[in-house]
């Protein structure tokens, strides 16, 4: 008997090479056309420490973690209460542990997870450069029947360069790990993988969101590192420099976001990337975009708050401040990536958006999705680029109107280097000509446009995913998605439509569309991970819902599980 | 190091630098001289007027872009050097000039200053120190001194030192610092000129009395003096100058020659090629 999806924890204080042999697995499954998720569990250590991949591998491509742990395999037991809670398990679970390391911690015990011994210590030590994470490796790799050929490539990939010696080493810990587990038969043996469609990628959240900045055309990022969002500006340094642009480390975030503008103003597509306290020091100068109606694209990537909060564990409770947190009216664009694969194609569409509509465009990611890793089936292709309106009349001397009040609320932009565009621009409130005005009538007429641009803009479909029909619907966003779309399709399968409307465009807010997405439901389940259900209190301020709408709304770091979300569906029927 | 500035050469006039707004300014203002000044540098070096731009953040001084009809960018208070540090990392081939108060400067963009004199992007920052906000009337700045009680919010006042921005400059790293006086626009414009043509981060500190908040400083005319020697082109030389400098000093104290900071890009690779790297 075959399983459908397998989940597994590699669980090792730092230095046992989880990270790496969870990297590993999932690679070997690519190579053998499984698709997979990979997230880490870490706790605030810089090096060492406590430390889980949390690896998930199916036939079919896999939407977010799963409901609990089919296997959880200890290098070490070091501090694993401190995420315990982050491991789920059940009877049906089985707990690989090295009788060297001790007894298994009596909060994963009291699961009733079945226990198996594998002397992992000892095997490893048997081999002159042995690895305890190899061992691990193999015996996973038994249990859910991962072909041999799968890893052997990984292995060559990551260790050629440091010779034969490390590689015999390595296939020695794996074939003592396989063989011993070889024969449990613990029933854990994955369905076989289909290989035939689309080439897939294996990809983070975080370095899609980069390839999304760059196939959207930007050519200039400032940088200030922060977890979980350093990933995006690594990825861009040397990406952007082989496509010709530049990234450049700013001395904070408010210089960040401050370079950005000004590389924007000179006409180059620019972007910044940052989590919850950047975004916070950022918001005046996104204010100053607004004003000024020059583009920029920060990618915030949501970390468990308020101040300094949870930095390695994934929330989505920045939404208010992204939405509401800038002074005075200033519209802006907002949008959420509903998956890792998605956080390329927001990403791109909203350097287009930003450019387009000269104006600032958030990109809302989390820790779940930025620092996860998946197999994805490689994003299709979108159009979106950046394509700034260029003034082309420019009127003779003293004549162009940089914020000319037109009907679509975009004004022709002039920029450096074009003769007869001069114009300063301004965060204070202008006249169309662009000179400081505190009249009313230029404050309503510039708040107007500014607004109008926004809400007359047609988003097309890309503003929400949506699946299914019925009259229940989970409306949700970001990385609540994937358990939320998995919840849906549970239902279906067992006979119940429902529907799921995952919100990409936050802002601006899309009635109409919104209401003839739910038209016919009777029941709405909004589904976020936050405390103060900062996504429902949205939803209820901007769109009218229909019938009876619930909750199902829970802060970080413990991921939003599909069996969850099921659950409260079933509950409401 | 003389620049000639005549009005006798064929090629564009200072008033072709000017906008037709009428500065905000109260009469007697230094700032007006320091626009003159600037105007003049740009007619002297004849900019290209759509390849120039000035970056300035809030404050009375700051105003100044509305007032010129180069490209301009009216920040927020404090972010002006990065902003253009953003113009220029991006669009090398323009003229970069960047004008903002003590305050701007020195106080909520102090972090930026330290940085920018570091980071040595080719472009230029004019302050102008009045040793006061005036934009929000008459406020203690970083460069006020510690006994001067004249402003409601430190009445009994400020009780810190002030900062020297010349000091300041060359203690971070700065490539070309220089101090004029706004009552003498040709020198102020001297040197700009000076300024924008030294390759890498030039800080101009330009005394321009604020007449309004501190009425005293129309008397800094019989105050300064030059500062009486060559310009140099080593920092350390130029830190002992500034020091036993009253801070009334007029010139330029340091041309170094530090390489300025741009980062190079030529494409070699396509979004296609870099795609690759994810495939399974
Ligand atoms: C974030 C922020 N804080 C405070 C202010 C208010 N503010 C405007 S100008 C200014 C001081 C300007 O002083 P200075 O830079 O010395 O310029 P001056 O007006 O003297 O030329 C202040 C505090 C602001 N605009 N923004
Ligand atoms: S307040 Fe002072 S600095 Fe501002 S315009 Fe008046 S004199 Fe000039």
């Amino acid at each position: 008997m075959t399983v459908d999806s397998v989940t597994i924890a590699l669980v090792g204080s730092g230095g046992a090479g989880a990270m790496t042999a969870g990297q590993m697995l999932l690679d070997a499954a690519a190579n053998v056309g499984w698709y997979g998720l990979m997230s880490r569990s870490t706790g605030p250590q810089i090096r060492g420490g406590e430390a889980a991949a949390l690896v998930r591998l199916s036939p079919t491509p896999v939407h977010g973690p799963g409901d609990r742990f089919d296997i959880i395999i200890a290098f070490d037991w070091q501090n694993v209460e401190r995420f315990a809670a982050e491991l789920p398990l059940s009877e049906k679970s089985v707990i690989i542990t090295d009788p060297s390391q001790g007894e298994v911690p009596a909060v994963l015990a009291a699961s009733g997870a079945k226990q198996v011994e594998l002397p992992i210590k000892e095997l490893a030590g048997r081999i002159p450069g042995g690895r305890v994470n190899m061992v691990g490796l193999g015996a996973v790799a038994a249990i859910v029947g991962l072909p041999r050929a799968g890893i052997d490539a990984v292995i060559q990939k990551a260790l050629g360069k440091k010779g034969d010696a490390a590689i015999q080493a390595s296939n020695a810990g794996i074939d003592a790990g396989s063989k011993e587990a070889a024969g449990w038969n613990l029933g854990l043996e994955l369905a076989a993988p289909n290989k035939e469609g689309a080439t897939r990628w294996n990809i983070s959240g975080n370095e899609a969101a980069g390839l999304g900045a760059l196939k959207g055309g930007v050519k200039f990022c400032a940088a200030y590192p922060i977890t979980p969002a350093t990933e995006i500006l690594e990825w861009l340094a040397p990406n952007l420099a082989k496509t010709g642009g530049k990234l450049v480390q700013a001395e904070d975030e408010l210089a960040s976001i401050a370079m950005c503008l000004g590389a924007s103003f000179s006409g180059v597509p620019s972007i910044t990337a940052t989590a919850g306290p950047g975004l916070s020091l950022m918001t005046e100068c996104i204010g100053l975009g607004v004003a000024s109606e020059t583009p920029v694209v920060i990618v915030d990537v949501q970390r468990g708050g308020p101040s300094t909060g949870i930095p390695t564990k994934s929330e989505q409770s920045d939404l208010n401040i992204a939405v509401y947190g800038l002074h005075g009216d200033a519209p802006h664009l907002v949008v959420g990536p509903t998956s890792i694969g998605d956080c390329l194609f927001t990403t791109q569409w909203a350097v287009h958006l930003a450019e387009a509509l000269q104006t600032p465009a958030i990109v809302l990611s989390d820790q779940a999705m930025g620092q996860s890793r998946a197999i994805v089936d490689k994003p299709a292709d979108a159009p979106h680029k950046a394509n700034r309106l260029l003034a082309t009349d420019l009127g003779g001397e003293g004549k162009y109107k940089r914020y000319a009040d037109t009907e679509s609320g975009v004004s022709p932009a002039a920029i450096p280097g074009m003769p007869g565009g001069e114009h300063t621009a301004d965060g204070l409130e202008h006249a169309e000509n662009a000179l400081p005005s505190s009249q009313a009538s230029d404050h309503q007429k510039q708040l107007d446009k500014r607004l109008r641009k926004l809400t007359s803009h047609d988003y097309g479909d890309a503003w929400a995913d949506i699946e299914g029909e019925g009259e229940i619907a989970v409306v949700t966003w970001g990385s609540a998605t994937g358990p939320s779309r998995e919840a849906v399709r549970r239902l279906e399968a067992a006979g119940t439509k429902a529907r799921l409307v995952a919100i990409r465009l936050i802002s601006p807010v899309q009635p109409a569309k919104l209401a003839a997405a739910l038209d016919g439901v009777s029941k709405v389940l909004v589904v976020e991970q936050t405390h103060g259900a900062q996504f429902h209190k949205f939803l209820r301020g901007h769109y009218d819902l229909p019938g009876k709408v619930s909750v199902f709304s829970r802060p970080g770091p413990l991921p939003i599980r599909a069996r969850e979300v099921h659950e409260t569906l079933l509950s409401l029927i | 190091m003389d620049t000639h500035l005549t009005d006798d050469v064929v090629g564009p006039l200072p008033g072709d630098y000017k906008s037709d707004v009428k500065p905000i300014w109260c009469p007697g203002c230094g700032d007006y001289s320091v626009l003159a000044g600037i105007t003049r540098a740009m007619a002297n070096m004849g900019l290209e007027r759509h390849d120039t731009v000035v970056v300035s953040g809030i404050g009375c001084s700051s105003r100044i872009p509305a007032y010129t009809s180069v490209y301009g960018y009216h920040t927020v208070h404090g972010r002006s050097l990065a902003v253009a540090s953003g113009v220029k990392l991006a669009r090398p081939e323009l003229n970069v000039l960047i004008f903002g108060g003590d305050g701007d400067g020195f106080s909520i963009g102090g972090n930026h200053f330290l940085h920018a004199c570091r980071r040595n992007v080719d472009m230029t920052y004019i302050v102008m120190d009045n040793q006061v906000y005036g934009m929000t009337k008459g406020q203690a700045s970083p460069t006020t001194e510690a006994d001067w009680c004249e402003s409601k919010l430190t009445p009994e006042g400020p009780g810190v030192n002030p900062i020297q921005p010349v000091a300041l400059a060359l203690a971070c790293g700065a490539n070309f610092v220089a101090r004029g006086f706004s009552n003498n626009p040709n020198e102020v414009a001297r040197l700009i000129v000076e300024g924008v043509k030294h390759p890498g981060f030039s800080v101009i500190h330009i005394l321009s009395p604020c007449v309004t908040f501190r009425p005293e400083q129309r008397g800094w005319k019989s105050t300064v003096h030059p500062y009486g020697r060559e310009p140099t082109d080593d920092p350390n030389e130029a830190m002992r100058a500034v020091l036993e400098d009253d801070g009334f000093g007029l010139g330029i104290f340091l041309a170094g020659n530090r390489r300025p900071f741009q980062p190079g890009s030529t494409a070699t690779h396509s979004i296609a090629q870099i795609e690759e790297g994810f495939a399974v």
